[in-house]
């Protein structure tokens, strides 16, 4: 459903962030991006959004070439992402967002399902401005709910474990797990070297410097990074 | 008594949200003349004698009451200054809604100056509303100089907002308090302004009583080749606690001075200001495209946020 072929990305004269980058990913698959810091997963994921335009190269979801498609072109056709720095808003509230992400107005019901969906209570955030004043981890999670509520085919996560705080692994994989069941032609990519979220993939793709250094099936490719910086294990805070 | 016509009644709706007669006591003033009153047992309203303009007085303890003041004008080359003076009784609870709206479709510009001065009871606790808003497409320009002066007695507190979003060309604001003991006063002014629009916004805020309080919040953008001078002073001249802060979005030519101010006379004067100028940041945009919106539609929502 989604086909990367011969991507690569430089940022001006520096030398590419993404090499020649080709890849298949199918329906209805839970895969997970792992490979180093700095080896260019995140670039890859904003390539696929549309938020970053490949230097070079074809992106193709569902049949279509996407390559000259916008964001907001993209976002249409069915294209989920999550930040992994969510972005704030003096004045919007999250049920200004979730109405935003969702496309339609919403009750209070429809709301509170999106926010329970992340642990978080509807009565008290629902009004919530999304400013300074909420802590990296509750932006995190209604970073989460905004993508639960577009009911997208293709949903990404760039790095969706990152400054969690307090919640739990097995939330964030109850929520994967919710988001596949309810749509057979879902695909999900997830950025991540946590060992717990590779654990559930489908398919692992290993990126460092800049290519596609393994990929396959998760049985295959996890014994090969296991201890490795594409799989590390959780902090014992989150456990 | 003048009649009000289809474009003032879209200008009472406008700066008042008034769709029919307001309920409580009301003044209506269209084109420099009265377009409608009424006063209630606790609320009285009388056209002062030695110029133009209405003194309004609140009897002690007058609760869950409101009083709307509107001013509309729909016909060019009016110039008017009006002088109202509050004086509300002690213990009241009382909502007053003002506001200008200034349709011009003619060559000459139209001007309402609104001087409006609050003597605030003991422990009595006011909101009181004010939008302006312009239309007309005609050369002639839409002028507001609006002067707000509040003295508030001990244990009053006083709710102001103040909104001007569309369609005046000129204003310069005034906005002067003095404070007494436990007095509290809060602003929430929103502004935006367009094309070759001017505003200024000047405050100045006394706490001259122990336990005084103010909270100035101004949010506003400019536009096009519009611009704005957001002028914050609060006064600390006892234990006290003040806190103003201009948060600001500029976009195409738009220009902004924040020129927020503290004193402090007393060393239990607590006060804080912040000012923050910037345009609309370009992941905000980025994060609502990818929920599905066009980079216009992106920008609305930021704006209408903002300004909410």
């Amino acid at each position: 459903m989604l086909e990367l072929k011969n991507i690569s990305f430089n940022a001006g004269d520096k030398a590419d962030i993404i090499k020649n980058v080709s890849l298949n990913i199918d329906e209805n698959k839970f895969t997970v991006i792992t490979g180093p810091n700095g080896g260019g997963k995140s670039t890859l994921a904003r390539i696929i959004a549309g938020i970053i335009k490949p230097t070079d190269g074809k992106i193709y979801f569902c049949g279509n070439d996407i390559t000259d498609m916008a964001i907001t072109e993209r976002a249409r056709l069915g294209i989920g992402f999550a930040f992994q720095q969510p972005v704030r808003f003096k004045g919007l509230s999250v049920m200004d967002l979730l109405k935003i992400a969702a496309g339609k107005e919403l009750n209070m019901d429809e709301a509170c399902k999106y926010l329970s969906e992340v642990g978080l209570c509807a009565k008290d955030y629902i009004n919530r401005e999304i400013n300074a004043s909420l802590s990296g981890g509750e932006l995190k999670r209604i970073e989460i709910a905004t993508v639960i509520a577009r009911d997208v085919k293709l949903a990404i996560f760039d790095e969706p474990e990152a400054g969690i705080d307090i919640w739990s692994f097995k939330n964030l994989i109850n929520i994967f797990e919710k988001m596949r069941r309810e749509r057979s032609d879902r695909t999900i990519i997830v950025i991540s070297h946590q060992e717990r979220i590779l654990n559930i993939a489908d398919d692992i793709i290993v990126i460092a410097d800049g290519q596609v250094k393994k990929k396959g099936i998760r049985e295959t490719i996890m014994p090969d990074i296991i201890g490795t910086p594409s799989a590390v294990g959780p902090c014992h805070k989150m456990v | 008594m003048q009649k009000i016509d289809e474009i003032q009644k879209r200008l009472f709706e406008e700066v008042a949200d008034l769709h029919e007669l307001p309920v409580g006591a009301y003044n209506l003033r269209a084109n420099g003349e009265l377009a409608g009153r009424k006063t209630t047992a606790n609320i009285d309203i009388k056209t002062k004698t030695d110029k133009s303009g209405i003194d309004i007085t609140i009897k002690p303890g007058t609760k869950k009451e409101s009083l709307h003041i509107p001013v509309v004008l729909s016909e060019s080359g009016i110039t008017e200054t009006v002088y109202n003076d509050f004086y509300i009784g002690d213990d009241c609870d009382v909502l007053i809604v003002a506001g200008c709206g200034i349709d011009n479709c003619g060559n000459q510009n139209s001007e309402h100056d609104g001087v409006h001065c609050f003597y605030i009871g003991k422990n009595s606790k006011i909101r009181y509303v004010e939008k302006h808003y312009g239309s007309g497409n005609g050369e002639g320009k839409r002028i507001l100089n609006p002067v707000t002066e509040v003295y508030m007695e001990e244990g009053s507190s006083m709710e102001m907002e103040m909104v001007q979003i569309k369609g005046v060309d000129s204003t310069e604001r005034k906005t002067i308090a003095k404070l007494d003991k436990n007095a509290k006063l809060i602003v929430r002014e929103r502004l935006m302004t367009h094309g070759s629009q001017q505003a200024l916004s000047i405050y100045k805020i006394e706490l001259d009583g122990e336990g005084s309080s103010a909270d100035v919040v101004s949010r506003s953008i400019a536009r096009d080749n519009s611009y704005q001078k957001l002028d914050a002073c609060i006064v600390g001249n006892a234990a006290c606690s003040g806190h103003t802060e201009c948060d600001s979005i500029i976009m195409d030519n738009g220009k902004i001075l924040a020129v927020p101010s503290l004193q402090a006379n007393n060393t239990d004067a607590m006060l804080v200001h912040e000012a923050a100028i910037g345009k609309i940041a370009g992941d905000q945009l980025t994060k609502l495209m990818t929920l599905g919106l066009s980079e216009q539609e992106a920008e609305e929502h930021i704006i209408n946020g903002f300004l909410k």
